[in-house]
């Protein structure tokens, strides 16, 4: 869970900051999308990175809920009886690993189908511009309402998940543990932030 | 039927005890013994009862040693055996502080200290082993408290000059006990003890007059089961619970040793037992049990109370010159650090006065204001940190600014299952370690020395001596549960237990067992004399007749039954309780924890009488109600000369 | 105080279990908890009701016996054993739930009382340190900084209650194991067997049924001797560590 976790985390921050390039205007956003599938070029051929991104990340995720559908099957089966009256002593963040997760992977999908693929894209989806297709998306209402929710559960989750990930990994410790907090925080609301402010840019007209 | 009167038998000898000088004895003692080859080690069974400090630690050794083992605890996990609950440290004559500390006089020490009523051969044998205890204990891990250059740290105890007690915080019995759990579950795991929880030894089985094995219930399933081995070990712990209210676990009790006192095993001093000084009082009659503190705690606090009579100000505005210092004003020189028997009377007395504090005036206090000013909140809270807040989630009293309130409960039992030098029983293939025995401790066990004697006894002792019995008693497959009397001890089991489901009375087994402990501790408390304990003589077989009229016990022998598990242990207090008193009436002098009324000094202290009583008496059981049979056992001291013991 | 209790019963193992409920006047304030289900029983065996059975031993905290789900809480509101929890943090009229804990590796026994001798495995599979008795050098041959010893003294406080998995969201048992690795890990004594020990302890844990962590934190704030979270991690660590150096031997 842990290393699967951070790889994603780590296509995330390098997401957001991608994402950002809309407030540049059409020009650069496009011209980075364009640049994503010729990295690598004369080594690599046109957009093999890129596939090499999505395999990888692929992976991750399967990886991800395989084994949290294991370790939610592991805790089930582990308390076969439930309490009748049970009090919860951990945080909204961490109550909502679970469907927090399941709802972050159907976002994936639609999120997909919606400005990789089109399939469910509002208006005529333009393959090789992406800025365009982005102000599209956002500017439906449900368009911002999936992706804001989405990206507030995406907080949720690195909040506890960046922070677990470090305890897994035996890289916690109680002298650190303000530290990883705190950088768990930072980092959920910086991701958070960072996706938020392309809907809310559409909204506001910032970006058109 | 009731008894006041006994009958006085041969003297009972202590045969393997070797002679010459006392620091070669031990040597000399495992030189005679037998061995028993390595590779027949294996053929021998042997059955140890408990798993404390003693159980745990023998359990473990004779498994190392190639023994198969059968181990038995009706706790849940080993883990949970009262030891767990030891405070204060273990004493050792490492002599790390280099402060005169010797094993000679740890030897002094304990034998001055149990008020000479202890064998002298025994005590030395426990201070040589002393330190062999904390190297096993540190190889083990057991974190023992450090000083920042990495090495152990001591402390100073009740009854001692010198600083020899380890510890590790307020707790060291749960830690030394661990190690021994560790140990044991090592052998566990490599298949050479074979484990069982949750099963309660109900009584011994003697075929061919050795003990040969145990009848135990499984608590929950109520099966009756018989267990064979070549040789049994006791290590069941104390009796204190006759009393009802005392410090051992709601569980503890004395069946184990009881049977086996029925089937030959003589019980020796039975009236010894030892009341602790810092315990919290008791707040009502709903108490099930009471609370010790370490006594460590007076290492560096105050005992006083009012000057006056029926002073009902609050401690903090009673002024210095109208409080009683008692304990230092008394005994100038050990002052608050007395024994444990001396502080416990003397609180006793200042309560009798009409001085005594809190509910019913029972309680003096423990103050800590001077320890916070001279050496600072912060370290009296490192040392002392996790009993303050015992006591105040107990009484909701801050300790830190109210003084403590503390009373003596009964805690620890000094006589028990009689034992020659190599710890067996009159009853051969019998043994009994730890405090299930009449140990080292003679009249009054020092503090931190019940789990040096614990230790001592299954690490060291046992698995050196129980060696020369087997290698003298080569196995034999004969007993079986056809045996008559296994047949016989299975048959009274079960028929004991019907007969408790059969009554269907209408009183629970507590209150029997708390009417029986409010007797004792009235008559056969802090102070006896001979007018309670007759009373009390007459009152323990009336009580017994009732319970056997009036007990109730729900539910059925075949399941889990907490009720028929504590009217089982009641049946054996009953009888048990009236043999302490008969032992009480029976030593008119005063020592160690037995205090009689009629026999003080001037003073009012405690007076020995030598002449007549310096020896262990080894009790013979007869009968139900029937008088028992007298052994004495006569003490020689060659070495700390009798004296009247004087810490003022 | 006057209150009502409703308790779990449950004849066996084999029994389905529900909760009953029942009513305990005249308790004290000082009364312990135990003491109070004490008075309860009384009553329950002069009216020829089978008294509710619970596992209990020292009542001063440390033996670990005592194992009750109250309203919720693993041994209660109060950050203790449940033989340490007093009348007093209730209020007269209440409604107390009591639930034993409740795992697949814990079954119940009857009633409050469950089996937690996986417990017991778990330190048999590794919780120790090889140490024969009459094999240990001298004491002071191996100084140990103190804080590793006070490290190890704050792990070897656990009491095998059991508290941290009855709380855990997913009923797994890594406090439990954590405290004993880091206990014996940390010392230099139990240097050599470091990475078998952690390896077995795990193993036996996992084969137990317990279920995994998901550092929910539930068990450390349910733990009585406040055993940290941070021991977890700890383990985590050991167990990488020990892995790494197993796969390159």
């Amino acid at each position: 869970m842990a290393v699967s976790g951070l790889i994603m985390l780590l296509y995330l921050v390098a997401h957001m900051i991608g994402n950002l390039k809309v407030f540049f205007g059409p020009g650069e956003f496009n011209a980075y999308g364009h640049w994503i599938r010729t990295v690598g070029e004369p080594f690599m051929h046109y957009s093999w990175t890129l596939w090499v991104i999505r395999v990888v990340l692929v992976a991750a995720v399967l990886a991800h809920a395989t084994a949290a559908y294991q370790l939610s099957r592991r805790g089930g089966r582990a308390r076969p009886a439930r309490y009748v009256r049970k009090k919860r002593g951990s945080d909204y963040a961490t109550r909502t690993m679970r469907w927090g997760g399941v709802i972050l992977g159907l976002f994936i999908v639609w999120h997909i189908l919606d400005l990789t693929t089109g399939h469910v894209h509002a208006g005529g989806f333009q393959e090789g511009r992406p800025y365009q297709n982005v102000v599209d998306s956002f500017s439906t209402w449900y368009g911002n309402v999936i992706y804001i929710v989405a990206m507030l559960a995406l907080g949720l989750h690195i909040r506890h998940g960046f922070w677990s990930a470090a305890q897994t990994l035996g890289a916690g410790g109680r002298t650190r543990d303000r530290v990883l907090k705190t950088a768990a925080n930072l980092l959920a609301l910086l991701l958070t932030a960072g996706f938020v402010a392309v809907p809310v840019g559409v909204m506001t007209g910032v970006v058109s | 039927m009731s008894y006041t009167r006994y009958t006085t038998g041969e003297p009972v000898a202590d045969t393997k005890a070797p002679s010459g000088p006392v620091h070669e004895r031990w040597d000399r003692r495992r030189f005679e013994a037998k061995l028993v080859n390595p590779a027949n080690r294996r053929k021998h069974t042997v059955i140890v009862v408990g798993t404390g400090l003693a159980g745990g630690s023998a359990g473990a050794t004779l498994a190392e040693q190639g023994y198969r083992v059968v181990q038995f605890c009706f706790q849940d996990s080993p883990r949970r055996a009262h030891s767990v609950a030891a405070q204060g440290g273990i004493n050792a004559a490492k002599n790390y502080r280099n402060d005169g500390d010797s094993v000679h006089r740890l030897f002094y020490d304990t034998v001055k200290g149990g008020d000479f009523r202890a064998r002298e051969s025994n005590v030395h044998r426990l201070a040589q082993i002393s330190v062999e205890i904390i190297d096993q204990c540190v190889a083990q891990g057991v974190p023992f408290a450090r000083e920042y250059g990495g090495l152990l740290d001591n402390r100073s105890f009740g009854g001692v000059q010198v600083s020899r007690t380890f510890y590790a915080r307020g707790q060291t019995g749960q830690q030394l006990l661990l190690g021994a759990y560790q140990a044991l579950s090592r052998q566990v795991a490599a298949g050479n003890i074979e484990l069982h929880p949750r099963t309660e030894m109900l009584d011994l089985i003697v075929a061919g007059g050795r003990a040969r094995g145990i009848v135990a219930r499984d608590l929950v399933t109520g099966r009756i089961d018989t267990y064979f081995a070549d040789a049994v070990v006791l290590a069941t712990g104390g009796y204190g619970n006759v009393f009802y209210l005392s410090t051992n676990a709601m569980n503890s009790n004395a069946t184990a040793v009881w049977r086996a006192h029925r089937r030959g095993a003589y019980f020796a001093n039975p009236c010894f037992t030892q009341i602790h000084p810092t315990c919290i009082p008791r707040t009502g009659d709903h108490q099930s049990k009471l609370t010790l503190m370490s006594e460590s705690l007076r290492n560096d606090g105050r005992i006083w109370v009012p000057r006056a009579r029926g002073d009902e100000r609050p401690p903090n505005e009673i002024p210095e010159e109208e409080r009683d210092y008692y304990l230092e004003r008394i005994y100038p020189s050990f002052g608050n650090l007395v024994p444990r028997d001396i502080a416990s009377r003397a609180a006793k007395n200042v309560c009798d006065e009409g001085r005594g504090v809190g509910p019913g005036g029972q309680g003096v206090y423990l103050d800590f204001a001077d320890a916070i000013r001279r050496m600072g909140r912060e370290k009296v809270e490192e040392k002392y940190g996790n009993l303050f807040e015992m006591y105040e989630r107990i009484t909701a009293e801050n300790p830190y600014e109210v003084p403590m309130r503390i009373y003596p409960a009964v805690h620890y039992t000094m006589g028990g299952l009689w034992v020659d030098y190599d710890l067996q029983t009159t009853v051969p293939g019998l043994f009994a370690v730890g405090e299930a025995n009449f140990s080292d401790h003679g009249a009054n066990r020092l503090g931190a020395s019940a789990l040096m004697q614990g230790l001592a006894d299954g690490y060291f002792v046992l698995p050196a001596t129980i060696n020369d019995y087997l290698a003298r008693n080569p196995h034999k497959d004969d007993v079986t549960a056809e045996h008559p009397a296994a047949r016989e001890a299975v048959a009274a089991t079960r028929e004991r237990l019907e007969r408790l489901l059969a009554v269907d009375g209408d009183r629970t087994p507590d209150s029997f067992h708390r009417e029986l402990g409010e007797l004792m501790w009235e008559f056969c408390g802090m102070a006896r004399d001979e007018g309670g304990l007759l009373k009390a003589l007459e009152r323990i077989p009336q009580i017994r007749e009732e319970f056997w009229r009036r007990i109730k016990v729900p539910g059925t022998g075949e399941q889990f039954n907490q009720s028929l598990e504590k009217a089982n242990r009641i049946v054996d207090y009953l009888e048990l309780a009236e043999l302490m008193c008969l032992d009480a009436l029976h030593r008119t002098e005063s020592c160690g924890g037995h205090f009689r009324e009629e026999s003080r000094t001037p003073e009012g202290e405690a007076a020995r009488k030598d002449d007549e009583f310096s020896y262990a008496a080894a009790w013979e059981f007869t009968g139900t109600g029937t008088a028992p049979t007298l052994h004495k056992e006569d003490l020689v001291f060659e070495y700390v000369h009798p004296t009247q013991r004087s810490y003022a | 105080m006057r209150l009502t209790l409703r308790v779990w019963r449950q004849r066996d193992a084999a029994d389905e279990g529900a909760m009953s409920t029942y009513q305990v006047d005249g308790i004290s304030p000082d009364m312990s908890f135990l003491e109070m289900l004490d008075t309860l029983n009384e009553k329950l065996i002069l009216e020829g009701e089978e008294p509710v059975a619970f596992d209990h031993d020292c009542r001063e905290g440390i033996c670990g016996a005592c194992s009750l789900v109250i309203d919720g809480d693993a041994h209660g509101p109060e950050r203790t054993t449940t033989c340490q929890l007093h009348m007093r943090s209730f209020r007269d009229g209440d409604v107390i739930d009591v639930e034993p804990w409740r795992a697949a590796a814990f079954p119940v026994i009857k009633d409050l009382v469950v089996d937690r001798s996986a417990f017991d495995r778990i330190i048999q599979a590794g919780g120790y340190i090889t140490a024969p008795t009459g094999a240990a050098p001298e004491a002071h041959a191996t100084p140990v900084p103190k804080p590793d010893a006070d490290h190890a003294f704050e792990h070897a406080e656990c009491i095998g209650c059991g508290a941290c998995v009855a709380a855990c969201p997913n009923g797994a048992a890594m406090l439990f194991t954590s405290a004993k690795v880091n206990h014996l890990n940390v010392l230099p004594q139990g240097a050599p067997e470091r990475e078998t020990r952690v390896l077995d302890m795990v193993g036996q844990m996992d084969a137990e049924g317990f279920g995994g962590c998901t550092l929910a934190g539930e068990c450390a704030t349910a733990c009585p001797k406040g055993i940290p979270l941070s021991s977890i991690t700890d383990m985590n660590r050991e167990w990488l560590r020990a892995t790494a150096k197993g796969a390159r031997r």
